[in-house]
């Protein structure tokens, strides 16, 4: 088998909090096939996508109440995975269970722990404040069973220089690459830090500014080990104080990645393009969100899912060829390597002995 | 089995005997290592009078550095799967399976009470831990023939403290499952691992209570009665056929070597699968199992041939299979 690409013991959205209902939702995450749903409290549950008896998906079947039924024989699970009812019985096999899992909702998400649920651990969770639609406002989506390694994703948002050659016309532009730019790291934590002073804007920027002149332009990427990343980006103009930390001027937002490992080569990409100015212009935010994805695929982000579905396809079709590195390529190989770190610690148990804090 | 899982190689590390027929074997697992989650057992290879067979034990905590703890209890009367492993020696190569878990522990309660009967305490002292670790609220009876059976008890008052509750039945002393019941609250869950007898009482009044019947979790390997093993005649008048079980085999096991095909899946009184019709009984039959309910135990129209048992001289019972 490959080395595993993604830790369990993380947080992972699982989908956005709209999304999950009095319907039962198929999803595989990092490998397991998990069935999500509201119980009637409104509280989201996760189980095993998989009846205990011969396996038929769950998400085949219907809730009653809180329990699941299953579609093939009738067996019953309630919100634990427990089994409550058996056909043609008196009694129920203590051991007919299917695995649940935990779960967090938060930040207008639902978050779920694929790993060992004794180690899941609230306080473990990502931030992902920018997403609750307070201090900063914006729709996004998901990609669901995008055809790429998750990490490609990382790799993609850490290093920006991309901006100039896929997104030429909209937010690229050669100050991208002529810039250099700073990578802090701490353990969780990877932050890739470009000012581009005195530029030309690129046209987004431009528009949305409607202020004429140069400006100073800010990219502040933050990677959140396993799979987060959030990107401070915006413009202020030229000598209005935006580097020493006055942004008044200017205008700016955040660029959010969720992303969850589907498989080894597939991937949830939960985006959105969250922002400060103009909060209340419904408009700006529908279009914003078009400018991304699109039903003609011409979005931002379309161009990047094309690039990383054939970048995958590739390293497929190749697959004894190594990456070479740039120095551009900084900031993704410390998320990288965060990312080993936490698979590391986890086939070492660091993370992984339920009660050795107790000894 | 539900779970294929395969056989691995293993190796005895240590062995430390707890009471006089009461022993802590430290097993050294090969291949990848992960610490098992509370409830969890491993299966053993055992050979019993020369043939292959197999006993499954629950471990006692999560294991470390490799090595899974198991405590075997020396049952003089039991199937002998007990009286191998009081063969091993240290150094002695074993095969095993990985950890598996049919008694899982539920980390989302707020309350909890864990009862253990005899040797049943290993799966218990996993979860004690766990619940300790986690700062749940727990408590545990603990109850045993005699008070040298009680070896896990200093172990349990270190993670339980006051919330331990010891019954020893030679000072005369029961676990009184039923006011356990009645002082938890309605959410809460409850745990049992012990004799069948144990089980049982736990399973009516839980039910009585009005419970969610899923709060409540057992395990049983289906390897204690009412009444001791004997050996026992299995007459099968369908096909002309008279078999005798031993001590230390099942009936189930009886009647694969006598060239018997039976149905079974779990082989621990769990399933249902190896039900067999009873026709009639030379003495009392002992139901082992969790599979039927009292009722059902009670008409005993049916048995678990994989754990059940006749106290008496012989059971005629329907196989399904006719002459061809
Ligand atoms: S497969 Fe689900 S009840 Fe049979
Ligand atoms: S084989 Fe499952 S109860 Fe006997
Ligand atoms: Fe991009």
């Amino acid at each position: 088998m490959a080395d595993q690409t993604f830790p369990l013991n993380a947080w992972y959205a699982a989908a956005w909090s709209h999304e999950i209902t009095r319907a039962l939702a198929a999803r595989t995450i990092c490998g397991k096939d998990i069935v999500l749903y509201r119980q009637q409290n409104g509280e989201a549950v996760a189980l095993e996508n998989a009846c205990w008896h011969r396996l038929l998906p769950l998400s085949l079947g219907w809730l009653d109440g809180d329990n699941v039924v299953c579609g093939y024989h009738g067996i019953a699970f309630n919100s634990d995975g427990r089994c409550v009812h058996m056909p043609a019985q008196k009694t129920i096999n203590p051991s007919a269970c299917v695995k649940s899992y935990p779960l967090i909702e938060r930040h207008r998400m639902i978050w779920i722990w694929p790993g060992d649920p004794a180690l899941a651990d609230p306080s473990k969770m990502h931030d992902f404040h920018w997403n609750d639609g307070t201090e900063f406002v914006g729709e996004g989506g998901t990609y669901y069973s995008l055809k790429c390694d998750y990490r490609l994703i990382v790799d993609n948002l850490m290093d920006l220089t991309h901006e100039t050659y896929v997104h030429a016309g909209s937010i690229g532009n050669d100050a991208v690459t002529e810039t250099p730019f700073d990578v802090t790291h701490s353990r969780r934590i990877a932050t890739v830090t470009r000012w581009m002073n005195d530029i030309e804007p690129p046209p987004f920027w431009a528009k949305n500014l409607g202020k004429p002149g140069n400006v100073d332009r800010w990219q502040i990427i933050r990677f959140e080990a396993p799979s987060i990343v959030v990107g401070d980006v915006g413009v202020a103009p030229v000598g209005t104080g935006a580097p020493e930390g006055d942004r008044s001027q200017g205008v700016y937002g955040c660029f959010l990645a969720a992303i969850t490992p589907e498989t080894e080569k597939t991937c949830h990409y939960h985006w959105n393009f969250v922002r400060q100015f103009r909060k209340d212009d419904a408009e700006l935010t529908r279009q914003i969100n078009q400018a991304h994805v699109n039903a003609e695929g011409k979005g931002l982000y379309d161009q990047d899912a094309f690039v990383l579905e054939a970048q995958q396809r590739a390293i497929d079709n190749n697959p004894r060829l190594p990456f070479y590195n740039l120095n551009i390529d900084a900031g993704a190989l410390w998320a990288r390597r965060l990312i080993a770190r936490m698979i590391e610690d986890e086939s070492t148990g660091v993370t992984g002995l339920h009660s050795e804090a107790a000894e | 089995m539900n779970v294929a899982n395969e056989w691995r190689s293993a190796r005895v590390k240590s062995i430390r005997d707890l009471s006089a027929d009461i022993r802590l074997i430290e097993i050294e697992m090969s291949g990848p290592f992960a610490p098992a989650a509370p409830g969890s057992h491993i299966d053993i290879a055992v050979e019993i009078a020369g043939r292959p067979s197999t006993r499954s034990y629950s471990l006692l905590g999560p294991g470390r550095d490799g090595v899974h703890e198991v405590a075997v209890k020396l049952a003089s009367d039991s199937r002998g799967g007990s009286a191998y492993m009081w063969t091993l020696k240290p150094g002695a190569v074993l095969k095993t399976t990985a950890p598996a878990n049919h008694f899982d522990l539920n980390l989302d309660c707020n309350e909890y009470i864990l009862i253990a009967g005899g040797i049943g305490v290993t799966p218990i002292h996993a979860m004690a831990r766990a619940l300790a670790a986690q700062g749940k609220d727990f408590r545990i009876l603990y109850g045993a023939r005699t008070r040298s059976d009680l070896v896990l008890a200093e172990d349990l008052r270190a993670l339980a403290g006051e919330r331990l509750q010891i019954s020893c039945a030679e000072d005369g002393q029961r676990v009184d499952i039923a006011a356990a019941i009645a002082s938890l609250g309605k959410e809460g869950e409850l745990y049992i691992c012990g004799p069948i007898g144990m089980l049982d009482e736990a399973r009516a009044h839980w039910s009585r209570s009005g419970r969610p019947p899923a709060n409540l979790r057992f395990e049983t390997f289906g390897n204690s009665g009412r009444y001791p093993n004997a050996p026992f005649t299995v007459l099968l008048p369908h096909i002309g056929r008279t078999i005798e079980v031993a001590k230390t085999q099942s009936m189930l096991e009886a009647l694969e070597a006598a060239g018997i095909e039976a149905m079974y899946d779990c082989r621990r009184g769990e399933c249902g699968l190896c039900a067999l019709d009873v026709i009639a009984v030379d003495g009392v039959i002992d139901h082992r199992d969790v599979f039927f309910n009292e009722e059902e135990k009670a008409e005993g129209h049916k048995l678990c041939a994989c754990v059940s048992r006749i106290a008496g001289t012989s059971i005629t019972v329907d196989t399904g299979e006719r002459p061809a």
